[in-house]
């Protein structure tokens, strides 16, 4: 058996458990598919073909020995560049970090995605330092969509999205501060998982916001986007915000009725600056699910104004010895945002953390006579890449500033999020599916539900 | 006098902070200022009970 492109992990996993398919066999597949592609998609920026080549043939000796496997045996995967990978400077997308000294150890997701059987091809590009959400960087160039190259991936974990759109791995990890996992999962067409604040370890990670950092993972299938959410929980003392719950398995619900659940459209602030592509595509999943309510979510618009400010404050103190010392290393545009956010006055960062645990129970309440709650992952399909604007209903709108309008208001307080690939022509766009906190079970479900009916599907890519 | 309204503020935070902010960067970096000001005064401009407590709350 042959390792085809179209394989989801979980289909790789069950051949190499039971003996069709070697590791390496799967892992040289991936491989060959980056060396072919990826000087077109410029997803990679690491590939590990050693360490992955190793790392195969050591499970295919346990296979051989009889021994158990983990679910995800032989599965090829790749890290957005800020995980830290053995052996590599984790770069986060800037050209400073590539001074500092290799990793010396595995990011604690990466450790469980290999505890699992997983194989680690490879790091990938993004935004610099997840400030982005175009997936364009001024030093290893842009992340391009696997759908039309000549479009954005989305950003900030661009080359997380190009990678698995364009069938080079089938599973991506990356991380989401304001929309990073869902913006690219959009645009590029795959699922993504914005798991609840605290659920998913960021140890041995390069950070860009603690407040509102998240990791999670992308997939071309629900069952193999739950499949490395299963793998990747449980609590770890090397990241002070992970959560002490257990683990809390969601692959064997996934296939449950969710005909008990309440569903309603996020309205408001989520029905305002979209193209038709998005309500389309928002009408589509609503339809699919008997979602008729709509409730308008209190003050979302100020929501994303408080999520903005905290991300510039906490990201200029992270950054102000850099940008003492390195200024010219930066991406300007990167480095004039975050000095102007150095400069914004403490008691209204105070205020914006504030606002955020009035504006927590407001969602809570919410949640009280809902299940889940659907809006549009982005305003529009993947732009041009170096697009500036966007004219929406006659009025020109700054693209960068708009893309993440409709994510930032729910990671801001860690709401569990699966962005569904809606397959529309002729680029396939992304709907949230947003749970109450701690209950990704809900979420993945529903997306699964959506998968089975046909109504969200990543599409094969056509772009190369 | 400083040409915009904010250059006199960019330049005392600058010298507070040491953070140096080149002549060629100043109108960027005002304008991305302007954004996170707007911002924060939307924030700003909604009424919170004294007692609310930030969302981050330190566990000792």
């Amino acid at each position: 058996m042959t390792a085809k492109p179209e394989m989801n992990a979980a289909d790789i996993a069950k051949a190499v458990a039971g003996g069709q398919l070697s590791a390496l066999a799967a892992t040289e597949a991936a491989l060959a598919r980056i060396k072919q592609h990826d000087t077109i998609l410029n997803a990679f920026t690491d590939v590990t073909a050693e360490r992955a080549r190793a790392k195969a043939r050591a499970i295919d000796v346990d296979i051989a020995a009889g021994k158990k496997v983990g679910p995800l045996a032989g599965v090829p995967f790749a890290v957005k560049n800020l995980f830290d990978v053995a052996g590599l400077a984790t770069r986060a997308g800037s050209k400073i970090n590539r001074d500092l000294a290799p990793a010396k150890r595995d990011a604690t997701l990466i450790e469980r995605m290999e505890a699992a059987g997983a194989v680690l091809v490879g790091a990938l590009n993004m935004g610099e330092y997840a400030y982005d959400f175009t997936g364009e960087n001024v030093h290893d160039g842009p992340s391009r969509n696997p759908h039309d190259t000549t479009r954005m991936s989305g950003g900030s974990s661009g080359g997380s999205g190009s990678a698995v759109g364009g069938a080079l791995v089938p599973i991506a990890l990356g991380s989401d501060t304001n929309g990073s996992i869902r913006v690219p999962s959009s645009f590029c067409g795959i699922f993504g998982l914005k798991p609840t604040y605290g659920r998913l370890s960021r140890a041995r990670s390069f950070p860009f916001v603690a407040s509102l950092d998240h990791l999670g993972p992308f997939a071309r299938s629900v069952t193999d986007l739950a499949l490395a959410y299963d793998v990747m929980q449980g609590p770890d003392a090397d990241d002070g915000a992970c959560t002490t719950r257990g683990l809390e398995p969601v692959t064997p619900l996934l296939a449950e009725s969710i005909s008990g659940l309440r569903v309603a459209i996020a309205g408001g602030h989520f029905q305002k600056n979209v193209f038709p592509e998005a309500v389309e595509a928002v009408g589509r999943v609503a339809k699919a699910l008997g979602a008729t309510q709509v409730i308008d979510v209190p003050e979302a618009s100020r929501a994303r104004a408080a999520a903005y400010v905290i991300t510039t404050t906490e990201g200029a103190s992270l950054h102000l010895d850099r940008l003492r010392q390195r200024p010219n290393d930066f991406d300007p545009a990167v480095r004039d945002r975050l000095i102007a956010g150095a400069m914004v006055p403490a008691a209204l960062v105070d205020r914006a953390q504030k606002f955020r645990r009035w504006y927590r129970a407001q969602l809570a309440e919410i949640f009280r006579s809902v299940d889940v709650l659907i809006a549009p992952a982005t305003p529009c399909t993947a732009p041009k890449l170096g697009q500036v604007n966007f004219n929406l209903d006659g009025v020109e709108l700054p693209v960068r500033a708009n893309i993440g309008i409709h994510t930032q208001p729910i990671s801001f307080i860690g709401l569990p999020v699966v962005a569904v690939p809606v397959p529309l022509e002729p680029l396939p766009i992304g709907v949230q599916i947003i749970a109450a906190p701690w209950r990704e079970d809900v979420a993945l479900r529903v997306a699964y539900a959506l998968e089975q009916m046909g109504v969200a599907a990543a599409p094969a890519p056509r772009g190369f | 006098m400083a040409a915009e309204p904010l250059d006199d503020y960019i330049d005392a935070v600058s010298k507070a902070l040491a953070l140096p902010v080149e002549d060629a960067w100043r109108p960027a970096v005002r304008a991305n200022l302007e954004v996170s000001l707007r911002l924060a005064r939307l924030v700003d401009e909604f009424a919170l009970p004294d007692e609310t407590e930030p969302a981050p709350i330190f566990t000792a």
